[in-house]
């Protein structure tokens, strides 16, 4: 469980939302960077996008295939992280730190209830 | 597979203890990476890493008119060869179509060996029974047989600890006792650096691997470096570069192809490229702008018009920067000539580079 933190939600396809107040911090998990190998190259939103719950809204490619990032919650995106798009490693390095992707201004906070927690998470990936 | 079944090496349970992720490949379940990618892959470069590679096929071929019958099956002249020495080569169909790109050892007179790739076992040994002469017997070993291969500068150093202390001549082949084993072993690979691959009875695969881990400075490496080492080196992948709508002239493997040794299966059509020129060519090309890396069927542009795709696409990790092959239209296959990759709606710059990506 060290690599599914407990204050994070989870996305059944591999995306973390860390909740403060309004704003939710995204990134992808532990499990889905050791999948993906390597990470070389990250396509990031433009902030002030609004998006959808479920929708794809950034690229994650690795030396192998490229690899869509969908918005846990849907809303405004408020800020993205530039130093993964200059150092894509962070993501394998530090998936739920420094690899965070962006930050979004959570319009449906019901939305949030419809995410795993870590535990139905760790069930969900075996 | 025609049978459908996907396939494991002997290896398959060492793979999952060193901690390889698996990846479906061929028909057959291969370790796509332990370490990491880009951590392999600088390891081949700069000093040694082991790949199992017992999912390609092995075949021997015998009879005092081997080499006639081989010669006009496939595209590079078998008369070149000494014993002992082998080649890359290509097996086409009767329009010039590429159906493998292999490896052929003369072991002597009488007797050929035949690397081929995992995803053609079946499709080329069929292809060469179906045009067997009287005499000539032939022999699909891919079963009974593991392959590794070592890779890196340091492979001479490696061998010389377990007794090999001179590496047989570039494309050549040798007999060899490697930890009580009998091995075959030919300089070759497929990542541009000095190695071996080695040959073997498949149920000492877990003995050979071990032993050769155990000198010190190699790790394992899996496809993923497999394929980033190639694409630097610009070999091609049959399946992805290569095509049996497609000829070697096309796939710009003219150096393999002999069309002065005689008839050979495909030698018309290619004799008429020759003369008429190539309507596609597959070239190399690199990223000269930002975007994201290129990918096996993007589409490619060169002064706005649509020209061709790409076939195989990878960020390089020695070069950093993405990398690829693609099939354009034989008018602007030039080298230096700009092109972009349509890459999800977007254009990113690239430009035409000379072959291979790293000069070795």
């Amino acid at each position: 469980m060290s690599n599914i933190p407990q204050n994070l939600k989870y996305t059944k396809t591999h995306e973390w939302l860390k909740v403060d107040g309004q704003t939710g911090t995204v990134g992808i998990t532990y499990h889905a960077q050791h999948e993906l190998t390597d990470v070389v190259y990250v396509e990031l939103p433009k902030v002030g996008a609004s998006a959808k719950a479920d929708g794809a809204v950034a690229v994650v490619e690795s030396v192998k295939a490229a690899s869509d990032i969908n918005a846990p919650v849907s809303g405004e995106i408020t800020e993205v992280n530039t130093a993964v798009t200059n150092d894509p490693g962070l993501i394998n390095a530090d998936p739920y730190s420094k690899g965070w992707l962006f930050t979004i201004k959570i319009s449906s906070p019901n939305e949030i209830e419809t995410l795993m927690s870590a535990e139905e998470y760790s069930k969900f990936i075996g | 597979m025609t049978d459908g079944r996907i396939r494991r090496t002997p290896l398959y349970e060492t793979h999952l203890r060193a901690g390889a992720r698996i990846v479906p490949f061929a028909g057959w379940e291969m370790p796509v990476q332990y370490a990491g990618i880009i951590q392999e892959h600088t390891a081949v470069r700069g000093k040694a890493g082991l790949f199992d590679i017992s999912h390609m096929g092995e075949f021997i071929v015998r009879g005092p008119e081997s080499l006639p019958w081989l010669n006009s099956l496939l595209t590079n002249d078998l008369n070149k060869l000494k014993d002992g020495e082998g080649q890359y080569t290509i097996l086409c169909n009767e329009q010039g179509g590429v159906i493998d790109d292999l490896y052929v050892y003369r072991l002597n007179d009488a007797e050929f060996f035949l690397v081929v790739n995992a995803s053609m076992i079946e499709k080329d040994f069929d292809w060469l029974e179906r045009h067997k002469k009287e005499g000539i017997t032939l022999e699909n070993q891919s079963d009974k047989t593991g392959a590794l291969a070592l890779q890196g500068p340091g492979t001479l150093e490696i061998m010389t600890t377990l007794g090999l202390t001179e590496l047989p001549k570039k494309h050549c082949i040798v007999s060899f006792t490697l930890g009580g084993i009998p091995v075959r072993l030919s300089r070759t690979g497929y990542t541009g650096e000095d190695g071996v691959e080695i040959f073997f009875p498949a149920a000492h695969s877990v003995k050979l691997w071990e032993t050769l881990l155990s000198t010190g400075d190699v790790i394992p490496c899996g496809l993923g470096a497999r394929d980033t080492l190639r694409l630097e080196m610009c070999y091609p992948l049959n399946g992805n570069d290569l095509s049996p709508k497609l000829t070697p002239l096309e796939a710009g493997l003219g150096y393999f192809v002999s069309l002065d040794k005689g008839e050979f299966m495909g030698r018309d059509k290619m004799v008429e490229q020759k003369e008429k020129g190539v309507p596609v060519r597959l070239i190399a090309f690199k990223q000269s702008g930002p975007g994201a890396p290129p990918r096996a069927h993007y589409k490619v542009f060169a002064n706005g018009a649509e020209v061709g795709e790409v076939t195989s696409g990878t960020m390089s990790p020695t070069l950093k920067t993405g990398i690829g092959l693609a099939y354009i239209k034989a008018d602007t296959a030039r080298i230096g000539q700009a092109l972009e990759i349509e890459v999800r709606g977007q254009r990113v710059a690239a430009i035409i580079e000379k072959k291979p990506f790293l000069k070795k």
